[in-house]
């Protein structure tokens, strides 16, 4: 019964089908078997934030979740929102304002972030901490963070100039 | 690490799990919204040799209120509860509360389902179910059993279910007009475990409490119903005295552990803190956080 279960998806757009054992978590899925390895595996607990992916829109852990659970959903990773320019704006605020450095929590940083803004364009600087607090970063201490958020997010409400 | 190899079933009815569980027994786990299962299995804490996924299980989700109660499936999600209208309405000490268990994309999985059975005595749901006089309803191989909370949570990540039960549904009594609620907790982080909590709900007559009932987390193996303290300032007067009583016998009704977020001790002054704030906010009072005997 251990023996592998096949799973049929999309993953940013595209369809894929696989034959995978049950115990294999949809990041490990992700990175090892399709090379999007933009997902990043930090704690494998729930608790770091970095393997952040979309399910059905909604972003969740992907360490906890099994590949086998993702049957018939639609998955969105970085390399989705990144390709696709959606979340361009924001990248382009991270960098202005320094809010990544060696960059491993990045991706779910940003899935965490576009969530928010697609919830909410005017979150206050409390929402965003709120929003984020279940992703953990090391170097940046947080406030750029904060700030790029905020600055993409003033920018996506102004009326353009 | 890793979760060790497991088997895989997809629950097709309520009646197909319940069948697995009762072939399988402890070496089967129900995964819900695997917030809590996938990281202990991920760590090696649990390994199951067969995984139940109830999560196509349609019948177990949603909110309906039924006349004087409200009917929460256990696989409603947090995320589901947080944006809910019935639960803004007829249980606001939940919409309260569920702000603070975890972080989105994990209240976009968890269920409250998972959570109570779960039991972690850190947890916020469960003291808010003894706060509410919740009553869980577990399907087995005996049939329906329907669970008050105050008897359902029997130790540490210990339950009245036994291996072969499902956590069907949770029924929440409608808040009645002229209810009030407090929730409060200290964590380290918005989102984390709670270090202590309070989820509180109350019936105020002018100004005292006609009904109170005290649920505190993390203060113990299980979640608290502060019975003693909550007796001593039902339909009583409350000054600063009474409050400093009150706060001794809550004290006592405690046994809270010690670990690397607290001490006993601190933990115990930190309930007599949220028991303070309580009074104090509910009653208008600002006297009794100040001068509380804490
Ligand atoms: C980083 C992180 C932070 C968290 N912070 C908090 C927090 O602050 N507060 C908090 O309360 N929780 C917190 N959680 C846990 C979260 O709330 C979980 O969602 C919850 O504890 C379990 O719900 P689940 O649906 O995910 O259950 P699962 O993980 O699927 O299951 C948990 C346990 O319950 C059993 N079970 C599940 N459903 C049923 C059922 N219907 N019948 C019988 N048994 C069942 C399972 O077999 C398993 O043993 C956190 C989790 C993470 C990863």
């Amino acid at each position: 019964m251990t023996t592998p279960v096949s799973i049929s998806l999309t993953v940013n757009g595209e369809r894929v089908e696989a034959h995978v054992l049950p115990r294999l978590n949809l990041a490990d899925f992700l990175r090892e078997h399709l090379k999007l390895t933009g997902t990043h595996v930090g704690c494998e607990h729930g608790v770091c934030g970095a393997c952040t992916v979309r399910v059905g829109g909604e972003i969740v852990r992907s360490c906890l979740m099994l590949a086998v659970q993702v049957n018939g959903a639609a998955i969105e990773t970085i390399e989705g929102l990144s390709d696709s320019g959606e979340i361009a704006d924001l990248q382009a605020a991270f960098r202005d304002r320094n809010a990544l450095q060696c960059g491993f929590c990045t991706p779910g940083m940003l899935m965490a972030a576009q969530d928010l803004l697609r919830e909410n364009g005017k979150p206050t600087r409390e929402e965003i901490r709120e929003h984020l607090s279940g992703n953990y970063c090391r170097c940046t201490g947080y406030h750029a963070i904060i700030d790029a958020v905020e600055n993409a997010a003033l920018a996506r409400t102004e009326p353009q100039a | 690490m890793k979760a060790s190899a497991f088997a895989y079933a997809r629950a097709t009815s309520l009646a197909n799990a319940l069948e697995l569980l009762a072939t399988h027994g402890d070496k089967a786990k129900v995964l819900s919204g695997g917030q809590s299962l996938i990281p202990a299995m991920n760590l090696r804490l649990v390994s199951p040799e067969l995984i139940v996924d109830i999560g196509d299980l349609g019948e177990l989700r949603g909110i309906a209120v039924k006349g004087e109660t409200l009917v929460i499936g256990a696989l409603t999600r947090h995320a589901d509860l947080l944006k809910s209208s019935h639960i803004v309405k007829c249980a606001p000490l939940l919409a309260a509360a569920v702000a603070h268990v975890a972080h989105p994309a994990i209240r976009n999985r968890g269920t409250i389902g998972g959570s109570l059975a779960q039991a972690d005595p850190a947890s916020e749901l469960p003291a808010c179910m003894l706060a509410l006089g919740a009553t869980i309803v577990v399907r087995g191989k005996g049939g329906e059993r329907r669970i008050a909370a105050e008897e359902f949570f029997t130790g540490i990540y210990e339950t009245k279910l036994g291996p072969q039960d499902l956590l069907v549904a949770i029924e929440v009594p409608v808040a009645s007009p002229g209810s009030a609620h407090f929730f409060q907790e200290f964590a380290r982080r918005h989102g984390d475990y709670a270090i202590v909590g309070l989820a509180a709900q109350v019936m105020r007559q002018g100004d005292r409490f006609a009904d109170l009932r005290l649920g505190f987390f993390a203060v113990g193996d299980t979640p608290v119903l502060a019975k003693a303290a909550a007796a001593m300032l039902t339909g009583a007067a409350i000054t600063p005295e009474l409050l400093a009583e009150a706060s001794a016998a809550l004290a006592s009704e405690l046994n809270p552990h010690e670990d690397q977020q607290a001490t006993p001790a601190m933990r115990r002054h930190l309930a007599r803190v949220l028991l303070a704030r309580c009074l104090a906010t509910l009653l208008n009072r600002p006297d009794l956080q100040t001068g509380a005997g804490v």
